[in-house]
Protein backbone atom coordinates (compact mmCIF):
# COMPACT_ATOMS: atom_id res chain seq x y z
CA UNK A 1 0.00 0.00 0.00
CA UNK A 2 0.97 3.75 -0.22
CA UNK A 3 -1.66 6.19 -1.55
CA UNK A 4 -0.71 9.68 -0.37
CA UNK A 5 -3.31 12.68 0.03
CA UNK A 6 -3.64 15.90 0.30
CA UNK A 7 -7.15 17.02 2.38
CA UNK A 8 -7.80 20.55 2.13
CA UNK A 9 -4.74 21.77 1.89
CA UNK A 10 -4.10 25.68 2.50
CA UNK A 11 -0.77 27.58 2.72
CA UNK A 12 -0.14 31.16 3.01
CA UNK A 13 3.48 32.55 3.20
CA UNK A 14 4.44 35.45 5.56
CA UNK A 15 6.93 37.95 4.48
CA UNK A 16 8.25 41.43 4.89
CA UNK A 17 9.37 43.46 2.15
CA UNK A 18 10.36 46.93 3.11
CA UNK A 19 9.24 46.47 6.69
CA UNK A 20 5.94 45.99 5.22
CA UNK A 21 4.27 42.26 5.84
CA UNK A 22 2.78 40.67 3.58
CA UNK A 23 1.01 37.37 2.74
CA UNK A 24 1.00 35.13 -0.09
CA UNK A 25 -1.17 32.37 -0.52
CA UNK A 26 0.68 29.44 -2.20
CA UNK A 27 -2.04 27.00 -1.99
CA UNK A 28 -5.90 27.56 -1.83
CA UNK A 29 -8.02 24.14 -0.38
CA UNK A 30 -5.66 21.64 -2.61
CA UNK A 31 -7.04 17.86 -2.20
CA UNK A 32 -5.89 15.17 -4.39
CA UNK A 33 -5.77 11.53 -4.02
CA UNK A 34 -2.57 9.77 -5.55
CA UNK A 35 -3.40 5.69 -5.57
CA UNK A 36 -0.98 2.90 -4.75
CA UNK A 37 1.08 2.70 -7.32
CA UNK A 38 0.16 5.73 -9.54
CA UNK A 39 2.12 8.43 -10.94
CA UNK A 40 0.76 11.48 -10.56
CA UNK A 41 2.37 14.78 -12.35
CA UNK A 42 1.53 18.45 -11.47
CA UNK A 43 2.13 20.94 -13.77
CA UNK A 44 1.52 24.41 -13.95
CA UNK A 45 2.66 27.77 -14.72
CA UNK A 46 6.05 28.78 -12.25
CA UNK A 47 4.48 30.21 -9.03
CA UNK A 48 1.41 28.11 -9.03
CA UNK A 49 2.07 26.13 -5.63
CA UNK A 50 3.95 22.53 -7.13
CA UNK A 51 7.15 22.96 -5.32
CA UNK A 52 4.59 23.99 -2.09
CA UNK A 53 2.34 20.81 -2.36
CA UNK A 54 5.42 18.67 -2.31
CA UNK A 55 7.27 19.51 0.49
CA UNK A 56 4.17 20.22 2.65
CA UNK A 57 3.37 15.99 1.12
CA UNK A 58 6.80 15.32 2.74
CA UNK A 59 6.19 17.43 6.05
CA UNK A 60 9.48 19.76 5.00
CA UNK A 61 6.68 22.96 5.01
CA UNK A 62 3.80 23.37 7.80
CA UNK A 63 0.54 23.92 6.28
CA UNK A 64 -1.57 26.48 7.30
CA UNK A 65 -4.15 24.63 7.19
CA UNK A 66 -5.28 20.98 6.54
CA UNK A 67 -3.70 17.65 6.69
CA UNK A 68 -1.74 15.30 4.53
CA UNK A 69 -2.53 11.70 4.66
CA UNK A 70 -0.79 8.55 4.18
CA UNK A 71 -2.40 5.13 4.05
CA UNK A 72 -5.48 7.17 5.17
CA UNK A 73 -3.56 8.36 8.31
CA UNK A 74 -2.82 11.53 8.87
CA UNK A 75 1.38 12.15 9.08
CA UNK A 76 2.61 15.00 10.57
CA UNK A 77 6.44 16.24 10.05
CA UNK A 78 8.79 13.67 7.48
CA UNK A 79 8.92 10.09 7.38
CA UNK A 80 10.56 6.79 5.80
CA UNK A 81 7.35 6.60 4.38
CA UNK A 82 7.52 9.00 1.82
CA UNK A 83 11.03 9.94 0.25
CA UNK A 84 11.96 13.23 -1.41
CA UNK A 85 14.30 13.91 -4.95
CA UNK A 86 15.56 16.83 -4.82
CA UNK A 87 15.29 19.41 -8.27
CA UNK A 88 19.13 19.91 -7.77
CA UNK A 89 19.46 16.25 -6.47
CA UNK A 90 21.23 17.89 -3.32
CA UNK A 91 24.14 15.56 -2.47
CA UNK A 92 26.26 15.67 0.63
CA UNK A 93 29.31 17.14 -1.37
CA UNK A 94 31.61 15.43 1.01
CA UNK A 95 30.29 11.99 0.49
CA UNK A 96 31.44 9.55 -2.46
CA UNK A 97 27.63 8.21 -4.64
CA UNK A 98 27.99 5.20 -2.57
CA UNK A 99 27.95 7.06 0.54
CA UNK A 100 25.67 9.20 0.01
CA UNK A 101 22.79 6.58 -0.70
CA UNK A 102 24.87 4.60 2.94
CA UNK A 103 23.99 8.22 4.19
CA UNK A 104 20.09 7.57 3.68
CA UNK A 105 20.29 4.51 5.31
CA UNK A 106 21.81 5.11 8.11
CA UNK A 107 19.06 7.24 9.14
CA UNK A 108 16.66 4.58 8.99
CA UNK A 109 18.60 2.43 11.09
CA UNK A 110 20.45 0.27 8.80
CA UNK A 111 24.23 -0.72 9.94
CA UNK A 112 26.47 -3.10 9.08
CA UNK A 113 26.71 -5.20 6.11
CA UNK A 114 23.43 -4.91 4.66
CA UNK A 115 24.22 -1.15 4.70
CA UNK A 116 26.86 -1.59 1.96
CA UNK A 117 24.74 -4.04 0.11
CA UNK A 118 21.84 -2.21 -0.31
CA UNK A 119 23.54 0.99 -1.21
CA UNK A 120 24.83 -0.55 -3.95
CA UNK A 121 21.86 -2.75 -4.68
CA UNK A 122 19.95 0.37 -5.21
CA UNK A 123 23.61 2.29 -7.10
CA UNK A 124 23.40 -0.55 -9.83
CA UNK A 125 19.24 -0.25 -10.22
CA UNK A 126 19.84 3.35 -11.46
CA UNK A 127 23.06 2.06 -13.64
CA UNK A 128 25.80 3.55 -11.57
CA UNK A 129 27.87 0.44 -10.01
CA UNK A 130 30.41 1.30 -11.83
CA UNK A 131 30.79 5.11 -10.08
CA UNK A 132 30.14 4.68 -6.46
CA UNK A 133 33.14 5.99 -5.24
CA UNK A 134 32.99 9.31 -7.10
CA UNK A 135 32.24 12.13 -4.74
CA UNK A 136 29.15 14.39 -6.55
CA UNK A 137 31.41 16.99 -8.37
CA UNK A 138 32.87 13.94 -10.38
CA UNK A 139 29.63 13.36 -11.64
CA UNK A 140 27.65 14.95 -14.44
CA UNK A 141 24.27 16.46 -13.76
CA UNK A 142 22.23 13.25 -14.97
CA UNK A 143 24.30 11.09 -12.72
CA UNK A 144 23.52 12.97 -9.77
CA UNK A 145 20.12 13.17 -9.99
CA UNK A 146 19.89 9.57 -10.53
CA UNK A 147 22.24 9.36 -7.07
CA UNK A 148 19.68 11.30 -5.54
CA UNK A 149 16.82 9.26 -6.46
CA UNK A 150 18.58 5.98 -5.52
CA UNK A 151 19.35 7.75 -2.13
CA UNK A 152 15.40 8.04 -1.93
CA UNK A 153 14.56 4.89 -3.60
CA UNK A 154 17.07 2.73 -0.84
CA UNK A 155 14.83 3.63 2.36
CA UNK A 156 11.66 1.92 0.48
CA UNK A 157 9.27 4.55 1.05
CA UNK A 158 5.69 4.30 -0.07
CA UNK A 159 5.33 7.46 -1.48
CA UNK A 160 8.27 9.28 -4.02
CA UNK A 161 8.03 12.88 -4.29
CA UNK A 162 9.67 14.48 -7.29
CA UNK A 163 10.25 18.24 -7.87
CA UNK A 164 11.47 18.91 -11.47
CA UNK A 165 13.78 16.19 -10.88
CA UNK A 166 14.85 16.07 -15.06
CA UNK A 167 14.62 20.13 -15.29
CA UNK A 168 18.30 20.62 -14.97
CA UNK A 169 19.06 17.99 -18.02
CA UNK A 170 19.41 18.09 -21.55
CA UNK A 171 16.80 16.87 -23.11
CA UNK A 172 18.91 13.66 -24.46
CA UNK A 173 19.86 12.74 -21.13
CA UNK A 174 16.40 13.60 -19.83
CA UNK A 175 14.71 11.28 -21.96
CA UNK A 176 17.12 8.51 -20.81
CA UNK A 177 15.75 9.34 -16.83
CA UNK A 178 12.46 9.19 -18.16
CA UNK A 179 12.88 5.87 -19.48
CA UNK A 180 14.74 4.96 -16.52
CA UNK A 181 12.22 6.17 -14.12
CA UNK A 182 9.60 3.98 -15.89
CA UNK A 183 11.64 1.01 -15.64
CA UNK A 184 12.41 1.43 -11.83
CA UNK A 185 8.14 2.13 -11.38
CA UNK A 186 7.42 -0.82 -13.35
CA UNK A 187 9.82 -2.91 -10.98
CA UNK A 188 9.16 -1.36 -7.81
CA UNK A 189 5.45 -0.09 -8.35
CA UNK A 190 6.08 2.71 -6.17
CA UNK A 191 3.47 5.39 -5.54
CA UNK A 192 5.21 8.73 -7.50
CA UNK A 193 4.33 12.16 -7.29
CA UNK A 194 6.00 14.22 -9.76
CA UNK A 195 6.63 18.19 -10.61
CA UNK A 196 7.06 19.11 -13.84
CA UNK A 197 7.06 22.13 -16.80
CA UNK A 198 7.07 19.41 -19.50
CA UNK A 199 3.66 18.86 -21.15
CA UNK A 200 5.79 15.79 -22.68
CA UNK A 201 7.44 14.46 -19.63
CA UNK A 202 3.87 14.56 -18.32
CA UNK A 203 1.75 13.09 -20.51
CA UNK A 204 4.74 10.28 -21.06
CA UNK A 205 5.06 9.23 -17.26
CA UNK A 206 1.67 10.09 -15.61
CA UNK A 207 -1.26 8.10 -14.84
CA UNK A 208 -3.28 11.47 -14.14
CA UNK A 209 -2.28 14.74 -14.63
CA UNK A 210 -2.87 17.45 -12.18
CA UNK A 211 -2.82 20.99 -13.49
CA UNK A 212 -2.53 23.74 -11.32
CA UNK A 213 -2.97 27.44 -11.37
CA UNK A 214 -2.80 29.72 -8.22
CA UNK A 215 -2.07 27.95 -5.57
CA UNK A 216 -5.47 25.59 -6.67
CA UNK A 217 -5.98 22.35 -8.34
CA UNK A 218 -7.42 23.52 -11.67
CA UNK A 219 -8.20 20.28 -13.40
CA UNK A 220 -7.17 16.32 -13.49
CA UNK A 221 -7.00 14.53 -16.60
CA UNK A 222 -6.15 10.89 -17.11
CA UNK A 223 -3.58 9.94 -19.68
CA UNK A 224 -4.85 7.04 -21.48
CA UNK A 225 -1.79 5.30 -22.10
CA UNK A 226 -1.20 1.59 -21.57
CA UNK A 227 1.44 0.38 -18.96
CA UNK A 228 3.80 -0.81 -19.38
CA UNK A 229 4.78 2.12 -21.77
CA UNK A 230 7.93 0.60 -23.56
CA UNK A 231 9.55 2.60 -26.36
CA UNK A 232 8.85 6.10 -25.61
CA UNK A 233 10.00 7.33 -28.72
CA UNK A 234 6.63 5.20 -30.19
CA UNK A 235 4.62 6.63 -27.72
CA UNK A 236 5.03 10.39 -28.97
CA UNK A 237 3.85 8.91 -32.39
CA UNK A 238 0.42 7.43 -30.85
CA UNK A 239 -2.91 9.84 -31.73
CA UNK A 240 -3.86 9.14 -27.60
CA UNK A 241 -0.43 11.12 -26.98
CA UNK A 242 -1.22 14.25 -29.22
CA UNK A 243 -4.92 14.55 -27.85
CA UNK A 244 -3.72 14.07 -24.06
CA UNK A 245 -0.82 16.77 -24.44
CA UNK A 246 -3.60 18.98 -25.86
CA UNK A 247 -6.17 18.76 -23.29
CA UNK A 248 -3.40 19.75 -20.72
CA UNK A 249 -2.37 22.45 -23.04
CA UNK A 250 -5.67 23.68 -23.12
CA UNK A 251 -5.94 23.66 -19.15
CA UNK A 252 -2.76 25.13 -18.71
CA UNK A 253 -4.05 28.40 -21.26
CA UNK A 254 -7.60 28.30 -20.06
CA UNK A 255 -8.57 31.23 -18.32
CA UNK A 256 -8.37 31.45 -15.01
CA UNK A 257 -11.82 32.86 -14.06
CA UNK A 258 -13.36 28.86 -14.96
CA UNK B 1 56.04 26.72 -18.68
CA UNK B 2 53.67 27.59 -15.18
CA UNK B 3 56.49 28.62 -12.35
CA UNK B 4 55.79 26.58 -9.64
CA UNK B 5 54.71 28.40 -6.79
CA UNK B 6 57.28 27.54 -4.43
CA UNK B 7 59.55 28.56 -6.59
CA UNK B 8 58.02 32.06 -7.00
CA UNK B 9 57.84 32.35 -3.16
CA UNK B 10 61.39 31.37 -2.88
CA UNK B 11 62.47 34.22 -5.19
CA UNK B 12 60.24 36.48 -3.69
CA UNK B 13 61.73 35.99 0.05
CA UNK B 14 65.62 36.03 -1.54
CA UNK B 15 64.80 39.34 -3.13
CA UNK B 16 63.17 40.92 0.47
CA UNK B 17 66.14 39.66 2.07
CA UNK B 18 68.77 41.13 0.18
CA UNK B 19 67.33 44.35 -0.18
CA UNK B 20 67.34 44.25 3.92
CA UNK B 21 70.70 43.19 3.67
CA UNK B 22 71.81 46.28 1.33
CA UNK B 23 69.87 48.91 3.74
CA UNK B 24 69.86 47.39 6.48
CA UNK B 25 73.47 47.52 6.80
CA UNK B 26 73.65 51.31 6.68
CA UNK B 27 71.41 51.93 9.97
CA UNK B 28 72.36 52.26 12.89
CA UNK B 29 72.68 48.35 14.67
CA UNK B 30 70.43 50.16 17.31
CA UNK B 31 67.81 51.08 15.27
CA UNK B 32 67.70 48.29 13.51
CA UNK B 33 69.67 45.16 11.95
CA UNK B 34 70.34 43.03 8.75
CA UNK B 35 69.55 39.49 8.01
CA UNK B 36 73.41 38.18 8.21
CA UNK B 37 73.41 39.79 12.04
CA UNK B 38 70.17 38.32 13.21
CA UNK B 39 71.88 34.78 12.23
CA UNK B 40 75.17 35.83 13.91
CA UNK B 41 72.95 36.85 17.20
CA UNK B 42 71.01 33.67 16.50
CA UNK B 43 73.97 30.88 16.26
CA UNK B 44 75.10 32.52 19.40
CA UNK B 45 71.42 32.03 21.30
CA UNK B 46 71.51 28.37 19.92
CA UNK B 47 75.03 27.84 20.69
CA UNK B 48 74.27 28.66 24.25
CA UNK B 49 71.50 26.46 24.23
CA UNK B 50 69.38 29.36 25.49
CA UNK B 51 66.63 30.24 22.31
CA UNK B 52 66.12 25.95 22.50
CA UNK B 53 64.84 27.02 26.44
CA UNK B 54 62.85 29.69 25.66
CA UNK B 55 61.40 28.45 22.75
CA UNK B 56 60.30 25.12 24.82
CA UNK B 57 58.88 27.86 27.44
CA UNK B 58 56.89 29.32 24.72
CA UNK B 59 55.73 26.76 23.04
CA UNK B 60 54.05 24.45 25.87
CA UNK B 61 51.44 27.30 26.68
CA UNK B 62 51.33 28.27 23.37
CA UNK B 63 50.20 24.56 21.95
CA UNK B 64 48.11 24.12 24.84
CA UNK B 65 46.10 27.10 24.99
CA UNK B 66 45.53 27.03 21.32
CA UNK B 67 44.17 23.22 20.87
CA UNK B 68 42.21 24.52 23.69
CA UNK B 69 41.15 27.14 22.25
CA UNK B 70 40.08 24.92 18.96
CA UNK B 71 38.50 22.46 21.26
CA UNK B 72 36.33 24.47 22.77
CA UNK B 73 35.59 27.27 20.32
CA UNK B 74 34.46 24.76 17.34
CA UNK B 75 31.49 22.86 19.39
CA UNK B 76 30.42 26.55 20.61
CA UNK B 77 30.53 28.15 17.46
CA UNK B 78 28.34 25.13 16.20
CA UNK B 79 26.33 25.38 18.86
CA UNK B 80 25.56 29.25 18.48
CA UNK B 81 25.21 29.13 14.90
CA UNK B 82 22.31 26.30 14.93
CA UNK B 83 20.16 27.14 17.69
CA UNK B 84 18.10 30.64 17.68
CA UNK B 85 18.21 30.38 21.38
CA UNK B 86 21.99 30.19 21.76
CA UNK B 87 22.80 32.66 19.18
CA UNK B 88 20.38 35.29 20.76
CA UNK B 89 22.01 34.07 24.29
CA UNK B 90 25.37 33.41 23.57
CA UNK B 91 26.15 35.76 20.16
CA UNK B 92 26.99 38.94 21.39
CA UNK B 93 29.78 37.41 23.97
CA UNK B 94 31.53 35.76 21.15
CA UNK B 95 31.20 39.12 18.95
CA UNK B 96 32.25 41.20 22.09
CA UNK B 97 35.02 38.96 22.61
CA UNK B 98 36.51 38.84 19.48
CA UNK B 99 37.19 42.66 20.05
CA UNK B 100 38.33 42.65 23.25
CA UNK B 101 41.49 44.90 24.10
CA UNK B 102 43.12 41.66 25.77
CA UNK B 103 46.18 43.75 26.48
CA UNK B 104 44.45 45.74 29.07
CA UNK B 105 42.73 42.66 30.50
CA UNK B 106 46.61 40.71 30.93
CA UNK B 107 47.43 42.21 34.78
CA UNK B 108 44.14 41.30 35.89
CA UNK B 109 44.33 37.93 34.15
CA UNK B 110 47.93 37.59 36.03
CA UNK B 111 46.49 38.90 39.63
CA UNK B 112 44.01 35.71 39.13
CA UNK B 113 46.40 33.41 37.80
CA UNK B 114 49.54 34.64 39.02
CA UNK B 115 52.88 34.97 36.60
CA UNK B 116 53.96 31.70 35.35
CA UNK B 117 52.22 28.85 32.68
CA UNK B 118 48.84 29.73 33.42
CA UNK B 119 48.61 32.64 32.49
CA UNK B 120 50.24 32.43 29.43
CA UNK B 121 47.71 29.46 28.67
CA UNK B 122 44.72 31.70 29.06
CA UNK B 123 46.23 34.47 27.86
CA UNK B 124 46.47 32.33 24.17
CA UNK B 125 43.30 30.91 24.74
CA UNK B 126 41.29 34.18 25.09
CA UNK B 127 43.41 35.27 22.01
CA UNK B 128 42.16 32.40 19.83
CA UNK B 129 38.75 31.20 20.71
CA UNK B 130 37.12 33.88 18.85
CA UNK B 131 38.47 33.72 15.39
CA UNK B 132 37.47 29.94 16.01
CA UNK B 133 34.04 30.85 16.96
CA UNK B 134 32.93 33.42 14.46
CA UNK B 135 34.31 31.52 11.63
CA UNK B 136 32.37 28.53 12.71
CA UNK B 137 28.90 30.20 13.61
CA UNK B 138 29.42 31.86 10.24
CA UNK B 139 29.90 28.66 8.90
CA UNK B 140 26.98 27.15 9.98
CA UNK B 141 24.96 30.39 8.92
CA UNK B 142 26.07 29.55 5.28
CA UNK B 143 25.64 25.78 5.05
CA UNK B 144 22.66 25.66 2.47
CA UNK B 145 19.55 24.99 4.10
CA UNK B 146 18.61 22.24 1.32
CA UNK B 147 21.60 20.19 2.75
CA UNK B 148 19.86 20.38 5.92
CA UNK B 149 16.25 19.83 3.92
CA UNK B 150 18.19 16.91 3.17
CA UNK B 151 18.54 14.96 6.28
CA UNK B 152 15.02 16.50 7.57
CA UNK B 153 13.48 14.60 4.96
CA UNK B 154 15.34 11.30 5.84
CA UNK B 155 14.15 11.79 9.71
CA UNK B 156 17.23 12.60 10.89
CA UNK B 157 17.81 14.01 14.17
CA UNK B 158 19.02 17.46 14.78
CA UNK B 159 22.25 16.02 16.88
CA UNK B 160 22.61 13.64 13.68
CA UNK B 161 22.18 16.78 11.18
CA UNK B 162 24.78 18.84 13.24
CA UNK B 163 27.39 16.15 13.33
CA UNK B 164 27.05 14.49 9.79
CA UNK B 165 25.87 17.72 7.89
CA UNK B 166 26.69 21.22 9.18
CA UNK B 167 29.95 19.70 10.38
CA UNK B 168 31.27 18.58 7.56
CA UNK B 169 29.46 21.80 5.38
CA UNK B 170 31.60 23.84 7.78
CA UNK B 171 34.67 22.29 8.02
CA UNK B 172 36.54 24.67 5.66
CA UNK B 173 35.10 27.83 7.58
CA UNK B 174 36.67 26.22 10.43
CA UNK B 175 39.53 25.56 9.26
CA UNK B 176 39.69 28.82 8.35
CA UNK B 177 38.82 30.04 11.69
CA UNK B 178 41.84 28.09 13.11
CA UNK B 179 44.68 29.48 10.31
CA UNK B 180 43.54 32.92 11.63
CA UNK B 181 43.86 31.96 15.01
CA UNK B 182 47.73 30.85 14.48
CA UNK B 183 48.44 34.82 13.94
CA UNK B 184 46.26 36.07 17.30
CA UNK B 185 47.62 32.98 19.39
CA UNK B 186 51.51 34.18 18.54
CA UNK B 187 50.76 37.63 19.54
CA UNK B 188 48.80 36.64 22.81
CA UNK B 189 52.12 34.47 23.38
CA UNK B 190 54.51 37.03 23.04
CA UNK B 191 51.94 39.94 24.83
CA UNK B 192 51.98 36.97 27.52
CA UNK B 193 55.53 36.67 28.45
CA UNK B 194 56.27 40.72 27.80
CA UNK B 195 54.09 41.09 31.07
CA UNK B 196 54.90 38.28 33.36
CA UNK B 197 58.46 36.70 34.15
CA UNK B 198 61.01 37.08 32.46
CA UNK B 199 60.94 33.78 30.37
CA UNK B 200 60.58 32.45 26.93
CA UNK B 201 60.57 34.06 23.27
CA UNK B 202 59.13 37.38 24.85
CA UNK B 203 61.30 37.19 27.30
CA UNK B 204 64.43 37.59 25.34
CA UNK B 205 62.58 39.96 23.11
CA UNK B 206 62.62 42.37 26.54
CA UNK B 207 66.07 41.35 27.40
CA UNK B 208 67.69 42.19 24.20
CA UNK B 209 65.39 45.47 23.76
CA UNK B 210 67.37 46.64 26.63
CA UNK B 211 70.04 46.00 26.13
CA UNK B 212 70.27 47.68 22.89
CA UNK B 213 70.72 44.20 21.15
CA UNK B 214 68.87 44.97 18.51
CA UNK B 215 69.95 41.72 16.46
CA UNK B 216 69.35 39.54 19.11
CA UNK B 217 65.82 40.96 19.65
CA UNK B 218 64.87 40.22 15.90
CA UNK B 219 65.72 36.48 16.63
CA UNK B 220 62.72 35.38 18.30
CA UNK B 221 60.61 37.56 16.27
CA UNK B 222 62.13 35.84 12.75
CA UNK B 223 61.50 32.28 14.96
CA UNK B 224 57.56 33.40 15.23
CA UNK B 225 57.14 34.46 12.46
CA UNK B 226 58.56 31.18 10.65
CA UNK B 227 56.33 29.12 12.93
CA UNK B 228 53.50 30.93 12.30
CA UNK B 229 54.16 29.84 8.32
CA UNK B 230 54.70 26.66 9.31
CA UNK B 231 51.79 26.11 11.23
CA UNK B 232 49.83 27.93 8.30
CA UNK B 233 51.31 25.36 6.09
CA UNK B 234 50.61 22.87 8.82
CA UNK B 235 46.84 23.66 8.92
CA UNK B 236 46.55 23.75 5.14
CA UNK B 237 47.65 20.44 4.75
CA UNK B 238 44.73 18.68 7.70
CA UNK B 239 42.49 20.75 5.95
CA UNK B 240 43.32 19.03 1.96
CA UNK B 241 43.17 16.14 4.02
CA UNK B 242 40.08 16.50 6.09
CA UNK B 243 38.14 18.47 3.29
CA UNK B 244 39.76 17.17 0.32
CA UNK B 245 36.08 18.07 -1.71
CA UNK B 246 36.41 21.37 -0.76
CA UNK B 247 39.46 22.14 -3.01
CA UNK B 248 38.25 20.16 -5.16
CA UNK B 249 34.79 21.82 -5.72
CA UNK B 250 37.18 25.37 -5.23
CA UNK B 251 39.55 24.14 -8.09
CA UNK B 252 42.44 25.13 -6.20
CA UNK B 253 44.29 21.45 -6.37
CA UNK B 254 47.01 20.78 -7.35
N1 LIG C 1 9.43 30.26 1.75
C1 LIG C 1 8.57 31.07 1.10
N2 LIG C 1 8.27 32.27 1.61
C2 LIG C 1 7.41 33.08 0.98
N3 LIG C 1 6.78 32.76 -0.14
C3 LIG C 1 7.02 31.59 -0.70
C4 LIG C 1 7.93 30.66 -0.11
N4 LIG C 1 8.00 29.56 -0.88
C5 LIG C 1 7.16 29.79 -1.90
N5 LIG C 1 6.56 31.00 -1.81
C6 LIG C 1 5.57 31.55 -2.72
O1 LIG C 1 4.55 30.61 -2.88
C7 LIG C 1 4.13 30.54 -4.23
C8 LIG C 1 4.26 29.12 -4.74
O2 LIG C 1 5.63 28.78 -4.80
P1 LIG C 1 6.13 27.37 -5.30
O3 LIG C 1 7.59 27.32 -5.08
O4 LIG C 1 5.32 26.32 -4.68
O5 LIG C 1 5.81 27.46 -6.85
P2 LIG C 1 6.09 26.39 -7.98
O6 LIG C 1 4.78 26.03 -8.58
O7 LIG C 1 6.94 25.29 -7.49
O8 LIG C 1 6.89 27.28 -9.05
P3 LIG C 1 8.08 26.84 -10.02
O9 LIG C 1 7.43 26.15 -11.15
O10 LIG C 1 8.66 28.15 -10.45
O11 LIG C 1 9.01 26.00 -9.24
C9 LIG C 1 4.97 31.54 -4.98
O12 LIG C 1 4.21 32.72 -5.15
C10 LIG C 1 6.14 31.81 -4.09
O13 LIG C 1 6.57 33.13 -4.22
MG1 LIG D 1 8.95 24.65 -7.85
Amino acid sequence: MGNVSLVDISKRFRLTIDGSEQFVQALDHVSFTVADGEIAMLIGPSGCGKTTALRIAMGLDQATSGQVLVDGREVKGCGHDRGMVFQHAELLPWLSAVDNVKFGLEMKGMRGGELKDTAMRYLDLVGLAGSAQRRPHQLSGGMKQRVGIARALAIDPKVLLMDEPFGALDAQTREAMQAELLDIHARTRKTIVFVTHDLDEAVLLADRVFVMRNGRLQEIIEVPLPRPRGDLGAIRGLSAFAETRYKIWQALHAEAAS
Amino acid sequence: MKMPRWLITTISVVIFLAFWEFFGRDINPIFGSYPTAIIAAFIKLAKSGKIWVALFQSLQPFVIGYLLAIVVGVPIGLVVGRFRVAEAALGIYVTAGYAMPLVALVPLLILWLGLGFAVKVAVVFLMSIFPVCINTWAGVNAVPVSLIEVGKSLVASDATILRRIILPATLPYIMAGIRLAVGRAVVAMIIAEFFTAISGLGGIIIQSANNFDTATMFVPVVILMVLAIGLNSLIVWIERRVAPWQAEIAGRSE
